[in-house]
């Protein structure tokens, strides 16, 4: 606060017996004025025009049955919202982005931070361990989806691997069994993801002082009291970071799932986004699928409003709530 | 003051936005056509030989004997139709002439106004363009052209039959059985199928309904968008017997159809697989999955076995095309362009370098192999063309019967299901 304002105090202030100082505020702030829009006009121009607009036209959309083509005449309410929440493969897509969010939690989160804290060691070849466990981020998914879908074939490299080292047993149809799909995507999510999330965190791990080990250290603390109750809590921010991220990707889950499964079998790994592009657009039904998207939008965005007012408030303190003022 | 500044904007974004939909919706008024120099802006899918290489000198080839006309042509990938095509049937500047598949699809974009009729324009002629072509018309209208017609039957593997003890292709589903249970012995994959896409499952749903009920009864029933008919209840019945028999490569339902060597297509390719049911694209995307040169020789052609006790004609059978709708425009100089490309040079073109089925019988001679020829025979002589379901009801609701069939392939739902899952979709049910 004080050092939003301390500027103009300071201009004010030298000279306060000179008449000119209301012009030269008055300028001042013009110029600020000026200096706001032209900075802030374009991005808020194209964000309007590329964000707020479509989606209020999806809203406008979803209130009618319309198949893409012609006029917008047969206005049915929220009756697409309901066939959506009644439809049993909608609400099975809700529940796969749940599960991926949370497994993503339980799962790829202490994995993350294990590996994290292992390659801040000083160990031999961490550039290269590092730069390996990051590797898998840096391909698009796409390219992910289809290395991926190529290896877990039926007599593929993943079945020949596990026969090779006597685990036969465990050869499983991957992508064509409805009850192991979403987990053998699942488990493709985790090894393209996980290097972000090790990344993220072994920055966060860097601005843990080293101080407070060597105290921690000197006052008796083991090896594990360290970890758990001094760097833990002082990642606090990155994770919490991470999980944001790591849940609005799952709800948004699409390219992966649509190229190695389109959705299926048997609907058993459609997401809301699988969901939404099969029958908005392959089924020309834009209403509905209008409907779908926004109801993806409002569920993200009501995520992310009730994360950043919950967990994200007090790492954003100061930096978001107070410059404002 | 910026968001004083701003909030004009934001509301002329606001009021521009009806104004562009209302823009968007109108304008279905024939407007007068184009005299003198016309260029055609045309969609197609070819992206890749041989189609590609063929459209390229189909365009030279036109504006030479027609200097009045220049066409632009624009290839799009297959999958971007789907998507583009509302968008540009939605704006004031669509393509002249795009690739359309016929059927209820079309019958959808027809209903944006912008898709001409082009009855009196192709009268002449299209009864060149086959019995096919009566599929790219809704309501008695005619609003596009096939050029290339597609059959679908079983592509099977001469030598992998033989080494089963196989001796003639199946012409009955006890004898197809036979084969299957003969193929299973010698180790064999009997039957590839690209579950992953749906739509492959979807044939076999498709030819059990075709041999089960009566060609009048598959008219009237895709006219009125509703199963009534027990048949196509019994359809659902056979396709599940047949599945019980476990015809199918493991894995079946995260198989693609097309892509890669471990596709249900590079299965057959590479000899994994016995057979497939497929169009007669399929030597074409064989070839591209294998480095087998003799693959032709290998590979042969029966079509969908007998149904005993269906009410359907033995040798009616599933079929489809591509081709190509003309918008207001241009329509004129649209339809002869269509014309052109139903022309035996043309036609030939196609067939020669095995990118279709052509639809004009005096190129047929022109087809790579005589297993093609077969296929093409097969379809002149078929009583009745049924063309796949899912191209021919409105797509809602042929993406709803193929969901249905995928979910059976899957070891879910019933034949009854089928019949409820399209007769929901077509009552506007999600």
């Amino acid at each position: 606060m004080t050092t939003v304002t301390s500027p103009v105090r300071a201009a004010r202030g030298p000279r306060p017996s000179v008449p000119a100082v209301p012009a030269r505020v008055r300028r001042s702030s013009l110029r600020k004025r000026l200096e706001l829009t032209l900075l802030l006009g374009p991005a808020l121009l194209l964000f309007a025009g590329f964000v707020l607009v479509p989606i209020g036209i999806a809203a406008f959309y979803s209130l009618f049955n319309w198949n893409g083509f012609g006029a917008l005449d047969d206005f049915v309410g929220f009756d697409n919202y309901a066939d959506a929440f009644t439809g049993s493969v909608f609400q099975g897509a809700i529940g796969h982005n749940l599960i991926i969010a949370g497994l993503s939690i339980v799962v790829q989160l202490p994995l993350s931070i294990g590996l994290a804290l292992l390659l801040n060691r000083k160990l031999r070849g961490r550039a290269v361990l590092r730069a390996l466990v990051f590797a898998p981020y840096v391909l698009s998914e796409a390219i992910t989806a289809v290395i991926w879908l190529l290896m877990l074939q039926p007599g593929g490299f993943m079945d020949q691997l596990l026969k090779g080292v006597g685990l036969g047993g465990l050869i499983h149809q991957w992508v064509a069994d409805p009850g192991l799909v979403l987990y053998t995507l699942f488990a493709v999510i985790t090894w393209k993801y996980i290097g972000f999330g090790i990344i993220l965190l072994l920055a966060g791990l860097q601005g843990v002082p080293a101080e407070l080990r060597e105290a921690a250290a000197l006052d008796g603390a083991s090896a594990w009291q360290t970890t758990r109750h001094v760097v833990l809590p002082l990642l606090g921010p990155t994770i919490r970071i991470w999980v944001f991220l790591s849940v609005i990707g799952s709800l948004q889950l699409f390219d992966l799932v649509w190229i190695m499964t389109l959705g299926g079998p048997a609907n058993a790994s459609t997401t809301m986004a699988t969901y939404l592009i099969d029958h908005g657009f392959k089924r020309y039904e834009f209403g509905f699928g209008s409907a779908v998207a926004v109801i993806l939008f409002v569920i993200c965005f009501v995520f992310a409003l009730l994360y950043q007012r919950f967990a994200l408030r007090r790492d954003t303190e100061g930096a978001l709530t107070r410059m404002v003022g | 003051m910026f968001v004083k500044r701003r909030i004009p904007v934001l509301a002329a974004l606001a009021a521009v936005v009806p104004l562009a939909l209302a823009a968007c919706s109108g304008g279905s008024d024939t407007a007068a056509q184009p005299s003198g120099p016309v260029t055609l802006t045309w969609w197609h899918n070819g992206t890749t030989d041989p189609l590609k290489g063929i459209w390229e000198q189909v365009v030279a080839d036109y504006h030479q004997a027609h200097p009045d006309v220049t066409i632009k042509a624009q290839p799009l990938q297959n999958e971007e139709f789907p998507t583009k095509i509302p968008l540009a049937l939605q704006s004031n500047d669509p393509p002249d002439v795009y690739q359309a598949w016929g059927g209820g699809e079309m019958a959808s974009q027809v209903t944006s106004g912008k898709v001409a009729d082009i009855s009196d324009a192709t009268k002449p002629w299209i009864s060149g363009a086959g019995k096919l072509a009566a599929d790219w018309q809704a309501d008695g209208k005619q609003y596009g052209v096939p050029f290339e017609q597609h059959i679908v039957g079983f592509w099977y593997r001469k030598d992998l039959f033989t080494q089963a003890g196989v001796t003639t292709p199946p012409s009955t589903m006890d004898e197809l059985n036979t084969a299957v249970a003969k193929l299973k012995t010698a180790g064999l994959a009997p039957i590839a199928v690209g579950g992953k896409d749906r739509w492959p499952d979807a044939f076999y749903y498709n030819y059990f309904a075709v041999r089960e009920c009566s060609s009048d009864v598959l008219k009237q029933s895709v006219k009125a968008v509703k199963l009534e008919d027990p048949c196509w209840t019994k359809a659902g019945q056979d396709l599940k017997s047949f599945l019980a028999t476990q015809p199918f490569q493991t894995g079946f339902a995260g198989t693609a159809a097309q892509q890669g060597a471990g596709s249900s297509a590079g299965l057959v390719a590479n000899g994994k697989a016995a057979m497939e049911l497929q169009g007669d694209w399929e030597p074409g995307t064989m070839s591209s999955l294998t480095d087998d040169e003799q693959l032709d020789s290998k590979i042969g052609w029966f079509p969908f076995p007998a149904v005993p006790g269906g009410a359907g004609d033995p040798a009616a059978a599933l079929a489809g095309g591509d081709g190509f709708s003309c918008t207001t425009r241009a329509s004129k100089a649209c339809a002869d362009f269509l014309q052109y490309l139903g022309s035996e040079p043309v036609q030939t073109k196609i067939a020669a370098a095995g990118a279709g089925l052509p639809v004009n019988t005096a190129a047929a001679k022109s087809l790579k192999t005589d297993t093609l020829k077969t296929v093409f025979d097969y379809g002149q002589k078929a009583p009745y063309l049924q063309m796949y379901f899912d191209k021919a009801f409105p797509t809602a609701v042929g993406a709803a019967l193929n969901d249905a069939v995928a979910n059976l392939f899957a070891g879910q739902g019933t034949p009854e299901g089928i019949v409820t899952a399209v007769n929901q979709a077509a009552a506007g049910n999600k």
